[in-house]
C-alpha cells in the first residue's frame, strides 16, 4: 500500500475537532473488535498459565509430540517443494513459451484451487484406496496392487495438487510484470536464453515464488481434512483427536506448537513482502520473446495434461461418477442428504458474511486513512484470525464459551463468531483496497458543498466502496461454506451442513451420497475464485 | 594507410577527443537487401546500409518507419525475412545463417536502459564479462566507470540513480564486452529536455573515446543532426537518404526528407529561362541547387526554411502577402505568412521584431546557399 495514498486519505479527515472525536470513537470501536477477535487466543494463554511447568515440559517433549512435529514439518516441506516444482514450470510454460493452447492450460493450472482439499482427498481415497475405483478398474488386468495412498505420500500428493496453484498464480503474476527487455539485454551481453533466465529472470521472480510457497506452507500446516482422511498424524489431526478424547491439556500444548509454526511462516512472509515493497517494480515494457519449445513441446503438453488430469479431471470425474452411480448399495445406506442441511450452510454463511462486512468497515477505514503504525494495528491484529488454524480456533472457542458464556455453547452464534474471526480479514482486505482507491478530493468536494464529515462519507465514500464491501462479503460467504474443522467442533448438536454431511459420509464410506454436496462446494469455491480474480483485474491471457 | 578525407576527417576536427579507431575506412557492419515482413505487412524493405569503423550513424525517421526493427535485426532479436547482415566480415544473418544475440558481438542500450534491478552498478557492468577472471573484471569495471564518470556510484542500486546516471550505466554495461557494434534505441527519449541536450554531448564523447562503431535510432531530428557522423533518414521501411548531417539538411533528396528535417515550406516557382518567378518575386536560376533547364516553362517547388526568409512590413500595395500567425519560441518568432499567390511560408525573426497578425509584408529571400527544389507533383 502506497504511503502517498494513505497520506491523502488521512488528510481528508484531519484538522477539525469534530473529526478528531469521530476518529477517536472509531478507534475505540476498532480496538473493541480487535480484542473480540483475539479473545480465542486468550484461552490458550489461560490454559498455559494454569498448567504446571513440569507437566507442560513432559507433554512437549513426549515421543508423540516429537513424532507429530516431525511429521508436520516433513509434510509442510514436502508439499511446499512439490508445489514449487509443479507451479513454477507451469507458470513459465503458460507465460513465456510457445506452448499450444496456452490460455486453456492457464485456466486448468489455476482451477485445482477450487477443489477443497478434503474433497480432493476424499476423491483420491475412493479412487486409489483399497477397493477404490481405480483398483477395481485395474483388477481385471491382473494389477492387484496400486500404490498405497494413505499416509505421507497420499497427504503430500493431494495437498500439492490442490495448493500448487498458489505458487502458479504468484509466479505467473511476477512473470507477467517482468520486463522482457531485461532478457534481451542479457542476451546482447552474451548470455544464452537459459543463462539469462538463471541470472536475470529467476532473481526477479523469486519473491513471487517465495510468496506463493509460503501460502502453500501456511495452508498445509493448518489443513485438517486431508491429513485426517489420509490418516497421517500431524498437529491438526492430533488436536482434533485429543479434543474428541477430552485430553484438553495435550490438545492445548499441540495448539501452541502449531500456532508457533504458523507465526514463523507469517513472519517470513511479511519479511518478503516488506523486501518486495517497490523494489523490482518492472515497467513490463516488452514481453520477452517466446521460448520455442521445439522437441520439448510434447513433454510439456504431457506435463500440463498430467497435472490437469490429476488435479481437476480425476476429482471432478469421481464426483460425477458418484452422481451417476447413485443407485442401490452405493448411496442408499446412511442418512440421505436433506435440503435443510443446505439451508443451514447458507444461513450461517450469510450471517458470517453480514457480520464480517459490518465489523470490517471501521477496521478498514482506520487502516486506510492512518499514517501511523499504531492506527493500522487493529487491522494488522485482526489478521491473526487468518493465521490461526481452524482446529485451534474451534478448540479455544469450545472451552472459552463453556467457561464464560455457557449459553452460547452449542448454538449457531458461536459458529458464526468462529467464521467471522477466521474470514473477516478477507472483508477487511477488499474494503481497505477500495477505500484506498478513492480520490480524497471527492470527499473534499462534498465537504466544500456543505456536507459534514460523516454525511460526506455516507454520500460519497460508501457508494464508491460498496463493490469492495460486497466482494468482501461474497468471499466470506463462500469460504465459510467450505470451512471444515471449526464447523465440526462448534456446530450445535444435530446441526448438519454441506461440510458436516460430507465428513460423515466420508467416515462411514458411503461415498455416493457425497456427490451433490461436494459438487456444490466445488462450485462455491469456483465462485469465490471468480470474485477474487475480478477484484484483481486478473489478466487471464 | 592513407588517412581518409571523408566524414571522419571532419569528425576528428569537430571532436577534439582522441579516438581509438584502428582503421576508419574498414566496413564493420553491412546490411544488404534486408527485409522484414510481419504477416502481410512489411516493416523493413530491401534495406542496404554499411557502417564504417568508429562511425556514429543515426537512423532517423517517424515512428513505425522500421528503424527499431532494423536495430533489432542487427542485434539478432529479430530474424530478417530476406537479405543478409554482416558484422566484421562475418555473415550473422542470411537465408542459411542466423546467429543468436549472444553469438554476436553487438551491444545494445535500450530505450528504458533495462538495468537489472537486482544487481548494483558494478554487477550490472560486469554482467557481460562472464569469461574474464575476477581481477580482469574488476579492472574493466573500474575503467568503464571512469569512462562514464560514475566511479563513486559503484555500489549503488540502479533505482538510486538519476535518469542520466542510469543511462551511463547502461552504456558502460554494453561497452564492457567490447562489442563490434553498439546499438542505441531512442537513447534520450526517457530524459527530460534539459538533460537530453547535456547527455547528447556526453554520450557522443563517451562513444568516441571508446572508439566504438555505433548506430542510434531516433525520431528527434535535432538529436540526430547534432550527435551523428552520418544520418540515414528512414521512411516506410527504406532509407530515403544517408549522408553527412549538414549535407542532408541542406540538400534533401526527397520531399519527405525535406519536410521531415526542419520546418519546411514549399514555394511554387515557374522556370522562365534564366529566371524563376515566385509569389515573392523573381530570382535567378542559380539560386537553385542543380540545373533546372529541363523544367523550362514548367513549375517546380522550392524548399524554403524559416531561416531562409525575412518578412518586411510594407504598404498594402507592395506586399507579397500578410502575416496569419505568430509563434513565439522565446529567443525568436516564427511568422506564418500567406502569400497572395496562395503559398504559405514561414519566416524566422529575432524576438525584438514583432509584427501583428494581419500585417501586410514583403518577403525577402535571404538564404546564402542554393535552395533545393522538386518537380511539382
Amino acid at each position: 500500500m502506497a504511503t502517498g495514498e494513505r497520506d491523502r486519505v488521512a488528510e481528508q479527515t484531519q484538522g477539525a475537532t469534530t473529526e478528531r472525536s469521530t476518529s477517536r470513537g472509531l478507534s475505540a470501536i476498532a480496538v473493541a473488535i480487535t480484542l473480540l477477535v483475539l479473545s480465542p487466543l486468550a484461552w490458550l494463554v489461560m490454559r498455559a498459565s494454569e498448567m504446571e511447568t513440569a507437566r507442560a515440559i513432559e507433554l512437549v517433549t513426549s515421543q508423540t509430540t516429537v513424532d507429530v512435529t516431525v511429521n508436520t514439518i516433513v509434510l509442510v516441506s514436502t508439499v511446499t517443494v512439490l508445489a514449487v516444482l509443479v507451479g513454477v514450470p507451469l507458470a513459465i510454460l503458460t507465460v513465456q513459451t510457445d506452448l499450444p493452447f496456452r490460455r486453456f492450460w492457464t485456466v486448468t493450472s489455476a482451477l485445482p484451487l477450487v477443489v477443497p482439499s478434503y474433497i480432493g482427498a476424499f476423491a483420491f481415497v475412493s479412487a486409489f484406496g483399497p477397493h477404490g475405483h481405480l483398483s477395481n478398474l485395474f483388477a481385471p488386468f491382473g494389477i492387484e496392487q496400486i500404490p498405497e495412498v494413505y499416509g505421507l505420500p497420499g497427504a503430500a500428493l493431494v495437498l500439492t495438487l490442490f495448493t500448487y496453484p498458489y505458487v502458479f498464480l504468484t509466479t505467473r503474476a511476477a512473470l507477467l510484470s517482468f520486463d522482457g527487455t531485461m532478457v534481451e539485454a542479457a542476451r546482447s551481453l552474451n548470455h544464452t536464453r537459459w543463462q539469462a533466465f538463471r541470472r536475470v529472470t529467476l532473481p526477479q521472480i523469486a519473491p513471487g515464488i517465495a510468496g506463493g510457497s509460503l501460502l502453500v506452507a501456511l495452508y498445509t500446516l493448518g489443513d485438517f481434512g486431508t491429513p485426517s482422511i489420509m490418516k497421517y498424524d500431524v498437529f491438526t489431526r492430533m488436536i482434533f483427536n485429543e479434543f474428541g478424547a477430552q485430553r484438553i491439556d495435550y490438545a492445548a500444548v499441540l495448539s501452541w506448537l502449531l500456532l508457533g509454526m504458523a507465526v514463523v511462516i507469517l513472519a517470513v512472509e511479511s519479511r518478503i513482502e516488506a523486501g518486495r515493497d517497490g523494489a523490482y517494480v518492472s515497467r513490463g515494457a516488452r514481453r520477452p520473446g517466446e521460448i520455442q519449445l521445439g522437441r520439448w513441446k510434447v513433454p510439456a503438453l504431457l506435463f500440463c495434461g498430467g497435472i490437469a488430469t490429476l488435479g481437476l479431471a480425476l476429482p471432478i470425474g469421481i464426483l460425477l461418477h458418484w452422481l451417476a452411480r447413485g443407485g442401490v448399495g452405493f448411496s442408499q445406506a446412511g442418512r440421505p442428504f436433506e435440503l435443510a442441511f443446505a439451508w443451514n450452510s447458507v444461513s450461517v454463511a450469510a450471517a458470517a458474511a453480514a457480520v464480517s462486512v459490518v465489523v470490517a468497515l471501521p477496521l478498514a477505514y482506520l487502516a486506510a486513512r492512518s499514517d501511523t503504525r499504531l492506527s493500522s494495528l487493529p487491522d494488522r491484529l485482526s489478521y491473526v484470525g487468518y493465521a490461526v488454524p481452524g482446529v485451534v480456533l474451534g478448540l479455544a472457542l469450545v472451552y472459552l464459551s463453556l467457561r464464560f458464556l455457557p449459553f452460547v455453547y452449542n448454538s449457531a452464534i458461536l459458529l458464526v463468531f468462529a467464521y467471522v474471526v477466521r474470514f473477516m480479514p478477507q472483508a477487511v482486505g477488499t474494503t481497505k483496497s477500495s477505500l484506498l482507491q478513492i480520490d480524497p478530493s471527492y470527499v473534499e468536494a462534498a465537504r466544500s458543498l456543505g456536507y459534514a464529515p460523516l454525511s460526506a462519507f455516507r454520500k460519497v465514500v460508501l457508494p464508491l466502496v460498496a463493490p469492495g464491501i460486497a466482494a468482501g462479503g461474497a468471499l466470506v460467504f463462500l469460504t465459510t461454506m467450505k470451512e471444515l474443522p471449526a464447523t465440526l467442533m462448534l456446530r450445535p448438536l444435530g446441526f448438519e451442513t454441506f461440510v458436516t454431511y460430507i465428513w460423515r459420509v466420508q467416515e462411514s464410506g458411503y461415498y455416493g451420497q457425497a456427490a451433490i454436496p461436494a459438487l456444490v462446494l466445488v462450485l462455491v469455491s469456483g465462485l469465490s475464485m471468480v470474485v477474487i480474480l475480478r477484484r484483481e483485474n486478473y489478466d487471464a491471457t | 594507410m592513407q588517412r581518409s578525407t571523408d566524414t571522419h576527417g571532419k569528425t576528428a576536427a569537430f571532436d577534439s577527443v582522441e579516438t581509438a579507431v584502428e582503421d576508419p575506412t574498414a566496413t564493420v557492419l553491412e546490411l544488404d537487401g534486408v527485409t522484414k515482413d510481419y504477416g502481410p505487412e512489411c516493416a523493413v524493405e530491401e534495406l542496404s546500409l554499411s557502417v564504417k569503423d568508429g562511425e556514429l550513424l543515426t537512423m532517423l525517421g517517424p515512428s513505425g518507419c522500421g528503424k527499431t526493427t532494423t536495430l533489432r535485426m542487427i542485434a539478432g532479436l529479430e530474424q530478417p525475412s530476406s537479405g543478409s547482415i554482416r558484422i566484421e566480415d562475418e555473415t550473422v544473418a542470411d537465408a542459411d545463417t542466423f546467429d543468436k544475440p549472444e553469438e554476436r558481438d553487438v551491444g545494445i542500450v535500450f530505450q528504458d536502459y533495462a538495468l537489472f534491478p537486482h544487481l548494483n552498478v558494478e554487477e550490472n557492468i560486469a554482467f557481460g564479462l562472464s569469461d574474464a577472471t575476477e581481477r580482469e573484471i574488476d579492472e574493466r569495471v573500474t575503467e568503464l566507470l571512469d569512462l562514464v564518470d560514475l566511479s563513486e556510484h559503484r555500489e549503488k542500486m540502479p533505482s538510486k540513480l538519476s535518469g542520466g546516471q542510469q543511462q551511463r550505466v547502461a552504456l558502460a554495461r554494453s561497452l564492457a564486452p567490447e562489442p563490434d557494434v553498439l546499438l542505441l534505441d531512442e537513447p534520450f527519449s526517457n530524459l527530460d529536455v534539459r538533460l537530453r541536450v547535456e547527455m547528447r554531448e556526453e554520450v557522443r564523447k563517451i562513444l568516441k573515446r571508446a572508439g566504438v562503431t555505433a548506430i542510434s535510432v531516433t525520431h528527434d531530428q535535432e538529436e540526430a543532426l547534432s550527435i551523428s557522423d552520418r544520418v540515414a533518414i528512414m521512411n516506410d521501411g527504406t532509407i530515403e537518404q544517408a549522408g553527412d548531417p549538414a549535407e542532408v539538411f541542406e540538400n534533401p533528396e526527397s520531399r519527405f526528407v525535406a519536410s521531415f528535417l526542419g520546418q519546411a515550406s514549399f514555394l511554387s516557382a515557374r522556370v522562365a529561362g534564366e529566371n524563376i518567378e515566385t509569389g515573392m518575386g523573381t530570382f535567378d536560376t542559380n539560386r537553385l541547387n542543380g540545373p533546372v533547364e529541363a523544367y523550362n516553362g514548367a513549375t517546380v517547388d522550392m524548399l524554403v526554411r524559416p531561416d531562409d526568409l525575412r518578412a518586411i512590413p510594407t504598404a498594402e500595395s507592395t506586399a507579397d502577402g500578410y502575416v496569419t500567425q505568430r509563434q513565439y519560441n522565446g529567443p525568436s518568432f516564427v511568422y506564418r505568412v500567406k502569400l497572395h499567390s496562395g503559398d504559405v511560408v514561414h519566416c524566422l525573426h529575432n524576438h525584438s521584431e514583432s509584427f501583428e497578425p494581419g500585417e501586410p509584408v514583403e518577403i525577402d529571400l535571404t538564404a546564402d546557399h542554393p535552395l533545393a527544389w522538386y518537380p511539382t507533383e
